[in-house]
C-alpha cells in the first residue's frame, strides 16, 4: 500500500503542468494570438476529460500516495463530468467575458483550470487532509474569479460576502476534522471508519465533530439555513463566473460528501441522516417559498438551487436505517444521478442567460426573457426545457432525478412517507416560480424586437448540452446504471 | 414497431417537425403538413379496427420492451375494450381540432399545430400505457402543451386561466406520484400494472392509495367539489384547446379511475363508493343547476361537461356491467358531443368576438345551414334518443335503477335540467328575431368549418343510432374488470 502509484495522479498533474504552461505562454504571446490560450484550455479539459473517462469504464479501485488518494468508477465518473461542465463553462462563457474585460489576459482560464484541479482533488481524496487541501484550491480560485472583474462593485462585494463566509464554513469543516482526528486518531477516511465501527471512540466528541463537518458541507452545498451567501453571490458575480460556481462545484461537493459521510462516517450514519433531514426541510422550504418573489432571474435560480440541494440531501436521509445498510445503494446513487443531471440543466440555462446578454447589457432580470419565443424561438425552448426539468416534469430528466430521490425515501417505510408527502407539496409551489419564467417567454409580447445574435459555435454547444438532457429525459436509463455502478463499487 | 406506437410516435413526430421547421413566413406550409400529420395519425389508428378481437376482455396490441432497467419500467403498451375508442376519439379530435384552428389562428401557427399534434400523441399514450410509470409520464407531459396553448392563444384572462390549469392539476397529481413509489416498494419493485391489480392490500393502504388516485383523477374529470378550475380554463382558452381539453384531457382521469382506483383498490373502492356517488349527484344535480344561469356560452357547456362526467363518474361507482360500460360509452359520447358544442361556439366567436349569450339572438335567420349542426349537438347535448348523448346516460340511469331506485329516480331527473340549459341557451342564441346589428351580418360556415361539422355530426349520429359495435368492444373488458373489482384483495 505504501506506493506512490503516479498512475492515479496523471490527469491532476498533467491539469497542474497544463495551468502552469497557460499562464506563462499569455505571458509570452502577442495580443493578436491571445485566442490560443484559450484553444489550449479547450483542449487540455477535453483531454483530460477522455482520460477520466477511460478510467472509469476500466472500473478499477487504486490507492496512491499510500492510501491519500484513490481512484474510483465514482471519482473518475465525477472528474470526468467536472472537466465537461468547466469546458462547456468556458466556452459559454467567453464572449461574456470579453465583452466586460475580464479575458485580457488568461487569468479566467488559469483559474478555471486550478479551481478544477482543486475538485478533482476533492473528488479523488481519500484523507481529511487532503480532501481538506481540494477544497481550499477549489475556493481560493473561486473568490479571485468572482472577483476579477475589479472596477465593478458589486461584484467585489460579492466576493467579499463569498471570501468571509466561505472561510469560516472551511474553518467549519477543518475543526470537525480536527475533533474526528482527535477522537480516532487518523486522518484516513477507511481507518476512521473502521474505528468509528468498532465503536471505542468518545461519543461526545465524535456527536460534535460530525456537525461541524455536515455544518461545513451544507454550506459548501447551500443548503438552509447556510445559504445566506448563494443568491448575493449569484447576483453579483459576472454570469460567466456565476455558472463556474454553480455547476461544477456541486459534483466536488457530492463527491466530498459521499467521501467523509459515507467512507468514513458511515457508522454515525443515524446522526448525520437526521442532520439531512432537517436541512433538506430548511432548505426545500426556504428555496421553494423565496424563489416565487424574485424579480432577478439569477437570485430566483440561487433559490432553485437551494431548493434542488434540498432535494439532494433527501438523497442522503434515507441510506441506512439501524444497522440496515441495504438501500444505501438506492439512495446514493439517485443521489448522484440527481446532482449529475443538475449540473447538466444548470449549465444550459446559465449558458442560455450568458447568450442573452450582450456589451453593455446584463440578461439578469426575468423581464429581460419578455417575449423571448417571439425573438429567438430556440433560446426560449432551451431556457423553456430547463424550467421544465428543474420544476420536475415528465418527460424532462429532472422528473427521473426526483423520481429516484423520493424512492429511496420511500423505500425506508412509512415512516418516511411525511417527508416525501412533503417535498413533492413544496415543488408544487416551487413549480410556480418555472412557470412564471415560461410566461414572460411565451405569453408576454417582447419589449425588445430585434432577435438575438449568438454566434454558431457556443450555439451549437448549448443545442447539444439540452438535447442530451432531452435524451436522458426520454432514456434515462444508461445514466442511472452508471450512477448505480460507480456507488456499488463505493460501497463495495 | 407496432401499431400502437406508430399511434403515439405518428403525431409528436409531426409536432417536432413542425416546432423546428415551421415559422410565421410559411404558415401555409405549416398548416398543410399539419392536417397531413393529423390525417396520417389517425389513419394508423384503422387497422386497429380490422385487427381488434371483438369479444376478447384482455389487451391487445401488446407491446413491451425495457425502458429503464434501474426501477424495472416497461415500454408495455397495449388496448383492451375501455381504451379503444379512446384512441379512436383522440385521433379523431386532433383532426378536427386542425381543420378548425386552420385560418382562426394567424400567430406561430407551426407552435400552435405542433402542440396540438404532439399533445394528441400524448393521451393516446396515456390510454394505451400498461406500467404505471409510463402512464404518469405521459399523463404529466400532457400538462406542457396545454398550459402553452392557453397561454398563447388564450383570452384576455388566459395567464390566470393556464396557471390555474397547471398548478391545479398537478396538484392532484403528485400524490399520485407518491402512490406510484408506494406501489413499486410494495410489489418488491414493479411498475407493472397487472402486478399492482394482482397485489393483496391490507384496508388501510388501499384507502390510502385510493385517495391518492382520487386527488389526481378526480381533479382531471373533474368532480365536484373540485371542478372550479374547469369553467375558468374553458373560458380562456382557444376553441381548440377547449374541444380537447373537454373532449379528452377529462377523460385521462375518468380513465384512471377504472385502470388504477378501482382494480388497485378494490376494496376500499366499495367502501367509499357511496362517497363517490354523492359527489357524482352533487355534479350531476347541482353544477347542472349552476350551468343553468350562466350568461357566458362556454362556461355553460364548461358547467355542462362537469355535469357530464358526473354521469360517468356515477356510472363507475354502482359497480354494474351495465353501468360502468355505460360510463364508458358516455365518456366516448361526451368526447365527440362537447367538441362540437365547443367548436359551434368558437364558429361564432371567430365571427363576433363575444361569448355572452346576451351578444347574439335569432342566429338561425342568418346562419341556418350552421344553426341546423348547432341544433343537432345540442339535443346530443340534453341527451335525445338517437344521438350520442343518449346511450350512456340512458344505461348509466338503468344501472343506477338496478342498484338503487331512486338512486337513479335522482340521475334521471338531471336529464331534465341538461335539457333545461342546453335548449334555454339554444332558445336565446339561435331563435328568435335577429337581435342587433352584428347578428345580422353574420356569414354562413364555409366549406372549412362545414367539414368540420358534418365529421362529427355523423360520428354523433352514428353512436346513438347503432352503438353495438360499440358496446360489443367495450363489454367484455368491463366484465373482466367488474369480476376482479368483486374480488377483495385484503390478506
Amino acid at each position: 500500500m505504501d506506493q506512490i502509484s503516479w498512475v492515479v495522479v496523471y490527469p491532476e498533474i498533467f491539469l497542474l503542468v497544463m495551468a502552469c504552461v497557460i499562464l506563462l505562454a499569455d505571458v509570452s504571446l502577442k495580443a493578436t494570438s491571445r485566442p490560443l490560450t484559450f484553444t489550449l484550455t479547450l483542449l487540455t479539459l477535453a483531454g483530460v476529460a477522455a482520460v477520466q473517462a477511460l478510467y472509469a469504464t476500466q472500473g478499477e479501485v487504486l490507492f496512491g500516495f499510500g492510501t491519500m488518494v484513490v481512484s474510483d468508477p465514482m471519482g473518475n465518473w465525477l472528474k470526468c463530468f467536472a472537466a465537461l461542465a468547466v469546458m462547456l463553462t468556458l466556452i459559454y462563457g467567453r464572449q461574456y467575458s470579453a465583452d466586460r474585460g475580464m479575458l485580457r489576459g488568461a487569468e479566467m482560464h488559469t483559474l478555471a483550470l486550478f479551481a478544477l484541479l482543486g475538485m478533482f482533488v476533492m473528488m479523488g481524496g481519500h484523507n481529511f487532509l487532503v480532501i481538506y487541501m481540494g477544497l481550499e484550491l477549489l475556493t481560493l480560485s473561486s473568490y479571485a474569479m468572482v472577483a476579477l472583474r475589479r472596477d465593478h462593485a458589486r461584484a467585489t462585494e460579492a466576493a467579499m460576502k463569498y471570501f468571509v463566509l466561505g472561510a469560516m464554513a472551511s474553518g467549519f469543516m477543518l475543526y470537525g476534522m480536527s475533533m474526528l482526528y482527535g477522537a480516532t486518531g487518523s486522518l484516513d477516511l477507511a481507518e476512521v471508519s473502521t474505528r468509528l465501527a468498532r465503536g471505542e471512540v468518545d461519543q461526545r466528541v465524535l456527536a460534535l465533530g460530525t456537525v461541524f463537518i455536515v455544518a461545513g458541507l451544507a454550506f459548501k452545498l447551500g443548503a438552509a439555513p447556510f445559504h445566506s451567501w448563494v443568491p448575493d453571490v449569484y447576483e453579483g458575480a459576472p454570469t460567466s463566473v456565476t455558472l463556474l460556481i454553480a455547476a461544477a462545484p456541486k459534483l466536488a461537493a457530492f463527491a466530498i460528501a459521499m467521501r467523509l459521510l459515507v467512507e468514513g462516517m458511515l457508522p454515525l450514519s443515524a446522526d448525520w441522516q437526521q442532520m439531512a433531514i432537517v436541512l433538506s426541510v430548511a432548505s426545500l422550504l426556504v428555496g421553494n417559498l423565496a424563489a416565487i418573489m424574485q424579480t432577478s432571474f439569477k437570485r430566483m435560480l440561487a433559490f432553485s438551487t437551494i431548493s434542488q440541494v434540498g432535494f439532494i440531501l433527501l438523497g442522503l436521509v434515507g441510506g441506512v436505517t439501524g444497522m440496515d445498510a441495504s438501500n444505501a445503494l438506492n439512495a446514493y446513487s439517485a443521489t448522484m444521478f440527481y446532482v449529475v443531471t443538475y449540473v447538466l440543466t444548470t449549465l444550459a440555462i446559465f449558458g442560455a442567460m450568458l447568450m442573452m446578454s450582450k456589451t453593455g447589457f446584463e440578461a439578469e432580470n426575468i423581464s429581460d426573457l419578455a417575449g423571448l419565443n417571439q425573438r429567438t424561438p430556440w433560446l426560449a425552448g432551451v431556457v423553456a426545457a430547463c424550467m421544465w426539468s428543474l420544476a420536475g416534469l415528465p418527460p424532462l430528466v429532472g422528473f427521473y432525478a426526483k423520481l429516484a430521490v423520493l424512492q429511496s425515501v420511500l423505500a425506508v417505510g412509512d415512516g418516511y412517507l411525511w417527508l416525501a408527502v412533503f417535498a413533492v407539496m413544496l415543488s408544487l409551489i416551487g413549480a410556480f416560480p418555472y412557470l412564471r419564467v415560461i410566461k414572460v417567454m411565451y405569453f408576454d409580447q417582447p419589449t425588445q424586437s430585434d432577435a438575438l445574435h449568438v454566434s454558431a459555435f457556443p450555439q451549437r454547444v448549448l443545442s447539444l448540452n439540452v438535447l442530451t438532457m432531452l435524451a436522458l429525459g426520454i432514456l434515462p436509463g444508461g445514466l442511472m446504471a452508471l450512477c448505480a455502478q460507480a456507488i456499488a463499487r463505493l460501497l463495495a | 414497431m407496432g401499431l400502437l406506437s406508430l399511434t403515439i410516435w405518428v403525431p409528436i413526430v409531426f409536432g417536432i417537425l413542425l416546432l423546428a421547421l415551421g415559422s410565421d413566413n410559411n404558415q401555409v406550409w405549416v398548416r398543410r403538413v399539419a392536417l397531413i400529420g393529423a390525417l396520417v395519425s389517425f389513419l394508423v389508428t384503422l387497422p386497429m379496427f380490422s385487427a381488434f378481437e371483438v369479444g376478447a376482455a384482455g389487451m391487445q396490441f401488446v407491446e413491451k420492451a425495457p425502458w429503464i432497467e434501474r426501477f424495472q419500467m416497461h415500454y408495455h403498451l397495449g388496448v383492451d375494450g375501455i381504451s379503444f375508442w379512446l384512441v379512436i376519439l383522440t385521433a379523431f379530435i386532433t383532426v378536427i381540432v386542425v381543420i378548425a384552428g386552420w385560418e382562426v389562428i394567424t400567430e406561430r401557427v407551426h407552435q400552435y399545430m405542433g402542440a396540438f399534434l404532439i399533445l394528441s400523441g400524448l393521451m393516446i399514450g396515456v390510454f394505451t400505457s400498461l406500467d404505471g410509470m409510463l402512464f404518469y409520464v405521459f399523463f404529466e407531459a400532457t400538462l406542457i402543451p396545454m398550459y402553452l396553448i392557453i397561454g398563447i392563444w388564450g383570452g384576455p384572462n388566459k395567464i390566470y386561466a393556464a396557471y390555474k390549469f397547471f398548478l391545479y392539476t398537478l396538484l392532484g397529481s403528485l400524490l399520485m406520484l407518491i402512490a406510484l413509489i408506494y406501489l413499486y416498494n410494495a410489489s418488491g419493485g414493479s411498475f407493472d400494472l397487472a402486478t399492482w391489480h394482482a397485489l393483496p392490500l391490507g384496508q388501510t393502504p388501499q384507502t390510502l392509495l385510493f385517495f391518492a388516485f382520487f386527488a389526481a383523477f378526480a381533479v382531471k374529470v373533474p368532480m365536484w367539489p373540485v371542478h372550479t378550475w374547469l369553467p375558468d380554463v374553458h373560458v380562456e382558452a382557444p376553441t381548440g384547446g377547449s374541444a380537447v381539453l373537454a373532449a379528452i384531457m377529462l377523460k385521462l382521469g375518468a380513465y384512471g379511475f377504472l385502470r388504477f382506483s378501482l382494480p388497485i383498490a378494490p376494496d376500499a373502492s366499495h367502501e367509499w363508493a357511496g362517497l363517490m356517488i354523492g359527489l357524482s349527484l352533487v355534479a350531476v344535480i347541482y353544477v347542472g343547476l349552476v350551468a343553468m344561469v350562466q350568461t357566458d356560452m362556454k362556461k355553460l357547456v364548461a358547467y355542462s361537461s362537469v355535469a357530464h362526467m358526473g354521469f360517468v363518474t356515477l356510472g363507475f361507482f354502482i359497480f354494474s356491467e351495465m353501468g360502468v360500460t355505460g360510463a364508458v360509452v358516455q365518456m366516448i359520447a361526451h368526447g365527440f358531443v362537447s367538441a362540437a358544442m365547443f367548436l359551434s361556439i368558437g364558429v361564432l366567436y371567430d365571427r363576433v368576438h363575444s361569448r355572452d349569450i346576451a351578444a347574439y339572438g335569432g342566429v338561425m335567420n342568418t346562419m341556418p345551414k350552421f344553426a341546423a349542426f348547432a341544433l343537432l349537438f345540442s339535443m346530443a347535448n340534453c341527451g335525445l334518443p338517437g344521438t350520442a348523448g343518449f346511450v350512456g346516460e340512458w344505461m348509466v340511469i338503468l344501472g343506477a335503477v338496478e342498484a338503487n331506485f331512486w338512486l337513479g329516480l335522482a340521475a334521471a331527473t338531471a336529464l331534465i335540467f341538461g335539457a333545461a340549459y342546453t335548449l334555454w341557451m339554444f332558445k336565446r342564441v339561435y331563435l328568435g328575431a335577429v337581435q342587433n346589428e352584428n347578428v345580422a351580418q353574420l356569414n354562413d360556415i364555409n366549406a372549412r368549418e362545414m367539414t368540420v361539422m358534418v365529421l362529427l355530426a355523423v360520428a354523433v349520429l352514428a353512436m346513438g343510432i347503432y352503438p353495438k359495435p360499440m358496446t360489443d368492444i367495450i363489454n367484455p373488458s368491463v366484465a373482466e374488470l367488474l369480476a376482479h373489482v368483486a374480488q377483495s384483495k385484503l390478506n
